[in-house]
C-alpha cells in the first residue's frame, strides 16, 4: 500500500492510497468512506439496486459481530468473504464491531473481547479472533481491541489507560499470531488507538500502536455523547499528530456530514457510512445542501419553527422515540403530510437511484410506503 | 405440446383491428384496446400461444403476472421487474383505491405514473380482497359495503365505483366487480350470485370512461356447478367484452372439480379473446391449466413464499432458513439466471435470512419471481 498526499492543509489532508487489494492495482481516494454492510450485505438493497448508485465506494465495511458466528462455515467455504456474499470484486475492512448497534459494556477481559451476533454473545481471544479473520480473508482489519473506556456514564483515568495497555497487548499477540499464517500476512492489520478522553493516555497509544508493523490507524471512542465537541477534536487533532503521515487514520462511529468535515479537518482520512442506513431507519430522506453548516441544530430550528410540532403529531411513527425526527438538519420526514402530494423528487439534480432524471422517485409515493411498512421504500431511501 | 412455434413468415399476422373488429362486428366503434393474435395451437390439447397486444405493449402468452400491493411488488422494484422480463403485473385496487386513494393516484398520473411502470397493469375489482379480508362486509343489489381498516368509514363498493377507481388507476386491464362466494358453497347462494355477476358486469361496461384505452373483462362465475357456469359463459359471451377471466375458484375446492370447471369454461369462451385464470399459480396447476387452454395467470405465492425465506425450484420450494442450507454453497438453482442465482449461495442466504437485512427477502423475492415469470412458462415452453 502506498499512500500518496496531493494536498496538505491545517491538518487535513487530501490524497490517495495506491496498490491496494490482492492484485494491488487498486486505488482509493481520501476523505473517503467505507460501504456500511450489515451481515455482509448493504442494508435493504441487493447487487443491482446498489449498482444503480453511481459512486459506491471501492471498500466495504464488514463487521465481525455479524460475521463471527458463520466462521464454520466460511472455513468450509475457503474462498473468503468477498466471493461468499457476492461481492466479489470489492475490497472490505473488517470493523470489530457495528456502529449502529452499541454492544453491552463489560465483557472485555485480559484475555478476550466479546462481539454480539444474532445468536448472542461470542467471545474472542486474540486466537479467536484471527481464525475468523483467516476465514474471512479481508483486506484489511480492525485489530482486536478495549473500546471500553467509559465507566458508567463517565470516562474513568484507570479504565482508560487500561484500555490503551490491553489494546496493545491484543495487538502484540495478533501480530504474532498474523506472522505464523500465510493467508494473514496478505491482510493489513489496523492498530487501534484508545485512552478515552485522557490526553496523556491518547498520546501514549498512538506513539505506541505507531511502533508496531501496521498497516494504518482506527481512532476508537470518539463517537457518543461522552466528550464534548471540543474534546473531541482537540484530542482527534493530538492524536493524529502523533501518527506517521503515510499511513490512513480512520474514524468509527462518526457520520453525521458535519462531524466527519471537523474530524477531517482534525487529520481523518476514512470514514463508516451508516448514517444513511439510520436516516432511512427514521423513516427519513437525506436532503442537505453541500454548503457547510457550521451550527447544524440552528438551521434545525430555524427551518422548522413552530409549525413542525404539529405536523410531527401527525406522523405515524411505528418507533416511539422521545427524539424529534428528523432528528438532523441533514434530512428530512417523508411521513410529514406535506410530502403526501409532492410528487418532486427527493433531491432537485441528485443522481442517486431514487432521483435520475429517468426514473423520479416521488415524494409522495414514499409516505405510503412508510405507512404500509414496506421494505421498498427502505430500499429506495438507504441509497 | 408437440406444435411446433409458427413464424411470422408461415401465417399472415391478423392486424389488430381486424381481431376486434370481427368480433364486435362491422363498422362498430371505437378502436380497441386489445388485440390478440394466436400464435400457435398445440395438436393434442387446448393449449396455445399468443400475442396480447394492449396499450402499454406486447405480452406473449401463457403469461404469468406477478402481483404486488400497495403500489410496489414489495421488495422488487418496478425496474427491477422490467428487466427480469415481466411485461404485466398486477396492481391491486383494494389497497390503493383506500390508501392512498385514486385522486391522489390521478395527480400522479395514474398507477403507471406512481409506481414509474411502464408496461402493463391489470387491476382487479376490489371485491374479493373486501370479501375474504373484511367479515364486516355486507353484499347487496347495490355493490358490497364494507368498513375501512384504515380509518373505520363505511364504504360502499359498488360496480360503478370500482370501474371509477380503476378508470382513475389507468390500468390496461380492468376487472368487473362481481359477486364472489366461496367455491365450496352450494345452494341458492351461488346463483344468485351468478346472475348478479352479470347484471354488475353490464353495469361496469356502462360505467367504463376508457374503453378505448383500458379493457373491461368479465368474469365467469357459477361455483363448481356446471349447468350454472355454462349459462354465466352463455350469457357473458354475448357481451362486448376484450377479455374473459374464470372465477370463483381455486380456493378449497378439490382439484378433480377444479379442472372440471377450467376446461368447462375454457370450451365455451370465444378462441380470439384471452382467457386469465385467476387465482393459480402453482407450477403444476399452471402447465395443465394451459393445456386446458387458459393464457393469463396470477398468484401471490410466490412473492408470498419468498418472505419467508422459501424459494421456488423445479423440484418445489427450499426453506433456506433450514440448517441443512448453511453450508450449502449451490445456488437456489443451478439452471437459473436470475440476478440473485447468478451471484448467491444458498449458504450466504441463510446467513442473512437469519439476520434482520431485508435485502435477503428482496434476494428470494427476485428469483421467485424470474422463476414463475420464466420457468413454467418460459420461452421453451411452446417447443
Amino acid at each position: 500500500m502506498k499512500l500518496s498526499l496531493s494536498k496538505v492543509a491545517q491538518g487535513y489532508r487530501l490524497g490517495t492510497l495506491n496498490n491496494l487489494g490482492r492484485k494491488g492495482d487498486r486505488t482509493m481516494e481520501f476523505p473517503g468512506c467505507l460501504l456500511y454492510t450489515r451481515t455482509g450485505s448493504a442494508p435493504h438493497l441487493t447487487h443491482d439496486t446498489l449498482q444503480v448508485i453511481s459512486r459506491v465506494p471501492v471498500m466495504t465495511q464488514l463487521t465481525l459481530s455479524s460475521l463471527a458466528e458463520h466462521y464454520e462455515v466460511l472455513e468450509e467455504y475457503k474462498e473468503g468473504i468477498g466471493k461468499f456474499i457476492g461481492m466479489p470484486e470489492s475490497m472490505f475492512y473488517c470493523s470489530l464491531h457495528d456502529p449502529v448497534n452499541p454492544c453491552p459494556a463489560g465483557y472485555v477481559t485480559n484475555k478476550s473481547v466479546s462481539v454480539w451476533g444474532v445468536g448472542g454473545r461470542l467471545e474472542m481471544t486474540a486466537a479467536k479472533f484471527m481464525s475468523v479473520q483467516q476465514a474471512l480473508q479481508p483486506d484489511w482489519f480492525q485489530c482486536l481491541s478495549d473500546g471500553e473506556a467509559l465507566c458508567g456514564e463517565v470516562f474513568s483515568a484507570k479504565r482508560a489507560r487500561k484500555s490503551v495497555d490491553r489494546s496493545l497487548a491484543f495487538l502484540d499477540e495478533c501480530l504474532k499470531l498474523q506472522e505464523q499464517s500465510e493467508v494473514l500476512r496478505s491482510c493489513v492489520m489496523i492498530g487501534v488507538i484508545e485512552g478515552g478522553d485522557i490526553l496523556e493516555e491518547r498520546l501514549r497509544s498512538a506513539r505506541e500502536t505507531a511502533k508496531r508493523p501496521v498497516g494504518g490507524f482506527l481512532l476508537d471512542g470518539f463517537h457518543g455523547d461522552a466528550m464534548t465537541k471540543e474534546t473531541r477534536l482537540q484530542l482527534i487533532s493530538a492524536v493524529t499528530a502523533e501518527l506517521p503521515e503515510d499511513k490512513p487514520r480512520l474514524i468509527c462511529g462518526i457520520g453525521q456530514p458535519d462531524e466527519v468535515l471537523e474530524c477531517i479537518e482534525a487529520g481523518v482520512d476514512l470514514f463508516e457510512s451508516f448514517f444513511p442506513y439510520q436516516v432511512t431507519e427514521r423513516g427519513c430522506a437525506l436532503s442537505f445542501s453541500f454548503d457547510y453548516q457550521p451550527n447544524p441544530e440552528d438551521t434545525l430550528l430555524q427551518q422548522n419553527g413552530e409549525k413542525e410540532e404539529g405536523e410531527i403529531g401527525d406522523c405515524i411513527d411505528k418507533v416511539t422515540t422521545t427524539k424529534r425526527v428528523p432528528e438532523t438538519s441533514f434530512e428530512i420526514n417523508l411521513k410529514e403530510k406535506k410530502y403526501r402530494d409532492d410528487f418532486g423528487p427527493v433531491v432537485e439534480g441528485c443522481s442517486c437511484y431514487c432521483s435520475p432524471s429517468t426514473d423520479p422517485c416521488k415524494k409522495a409515493h414514499n409516505p405510503c410506503l412508510l405507512n404500509c411498512t414496506d421494505t421498498v421504500a427502505r430500499g429506495l431511501l438507504g441509497t | 405440446m408437440a406444435a411446433p412455434r409458427e413464424s411470422q413468415s408461415t401465417r399472415s399476422p391478423e392486424p389488430m383491428a381486424a381481431v376486434a373488429a370481427s368480433a364486435a362486428g362491422p363498422g362498430t366503434r371505437a378502436p380497441a384496446a386489445l388485440a390478440l393474435r394466436v400464435v400457435a395451437e398445440c395438436g393434442r390439447s387446448k393449449a396455445r400461444a399468443c400475442e396480447l397486444r394492449l396499450p402499454h405493449g406486447t405480452v406473449a402468452t401463457p403469461v404469468f403476472m406477478p402481483v404486488g400491493t400497495q403500489g410496489t411488488m414489495k421488495g422488487v422494484t418496478a425496474a427491477q421487474l422490467d428487466s427480469l422480463g415481466c411485461r404485466i403485473c398486477l396492481g391491486n385496487t383494494y389497497h390503493l383505491g383506500m390508501r392512498p386513494g385514486p385522486e391522489l393516484i390521478q395527480k400522479a398520473g395514474g398507477l403507471h405514473g406512481f409506481m414509474n411502470w411502464n408496461q402493463n397493469l391489470l387491476t382487479d375489482s376490489g371485491g374479493f380482497q373486501m370479501v375474504s379480508l373484511l367479515a364486516l362486509s355486507e353484499v347487496t343489489e347495490e355493490g358490497v359495503r364494507f368498513r375501512s381498516p384504515y380509518d373505520g368509514t363505511e364504504i360502499l363498493l359498488s360496480p360503478e365505483k370500482s370501474v371509477e377507481i380503476q378508470n382513475a388507476l389507468g390500468s390496461d386491464i380492468m376487472m368487473q366487480l362481481d359477486d364472489v362466494v366461496s367455491s365450496t358453497l352450494t345452494g341458492s347462494r351461488v346463483e344468485e350470485a351468478m346472475h348478479r355477476s352479470i347484471r354488475w358486469l353490464d353495469r361496469c361496461i356502462s360505467a367504463n370512461r376508457r374503453p378505448d384505452q383500458q379493457n373491461l373483462f368479465a368474469i365467469i362465475q357459477g361455483g363448481l356447478d356446471p349447468v350454472l357456469r355454462s349459462k354465466c359463459l352463455e350469457e357473458m359471451t354475448k357481451r362486448d367484452v376484450p377479455g374473459f377471466a374464470i372465477g370463483g375458484l381455486s380456493g378449497g375446492e378439490s382439484k378433480e372439480q377444479f379442472w372440471k370447471m377450467v376446461t368447462l369454461s375454457t370450451d365455451q369462451l370465444p378462441r380470439e379473446k384471452p382467457r386469465y385464470l385467476m387465482g393459480v399459480g402453482y407450477a403444476t396447476d399452471l402447465v395443465v391449466c394451459v393445456a386446458l387452454g387458459c393464457d393469463m395467470f396470477d398468484c401471490v405465492f410466490p412473492t408470498r413464499t419468498a418472505r419467508f425465506g422459501s424459494a421456488l425450484v423445479p423440484t418445489g420450494n427450499l426453506q433456506l432458513k433450514k440448517k441443512q442450507f448453511a453450508k450449502d454453497f449451490q445456488p437456489i438453482d443451478e439452471a437459473c439466471t436470475c440476478p440473485t442465482c447468478q451471484r448467491h449461495t444458498r449458504a450466504f442466504l441463510h446467513a442473512l435470512l437469519h439476520s434482520n437485512n431485508t435485502a435477503a427477502l428482496h434476494h428470494v423475492t427476485t428469483h421467485n419471481i424470474a422463476y414463475q415469470v420464466w420457468g413454467p412458462l418460459g420461452p421453451d415452453f411452446i417447443g
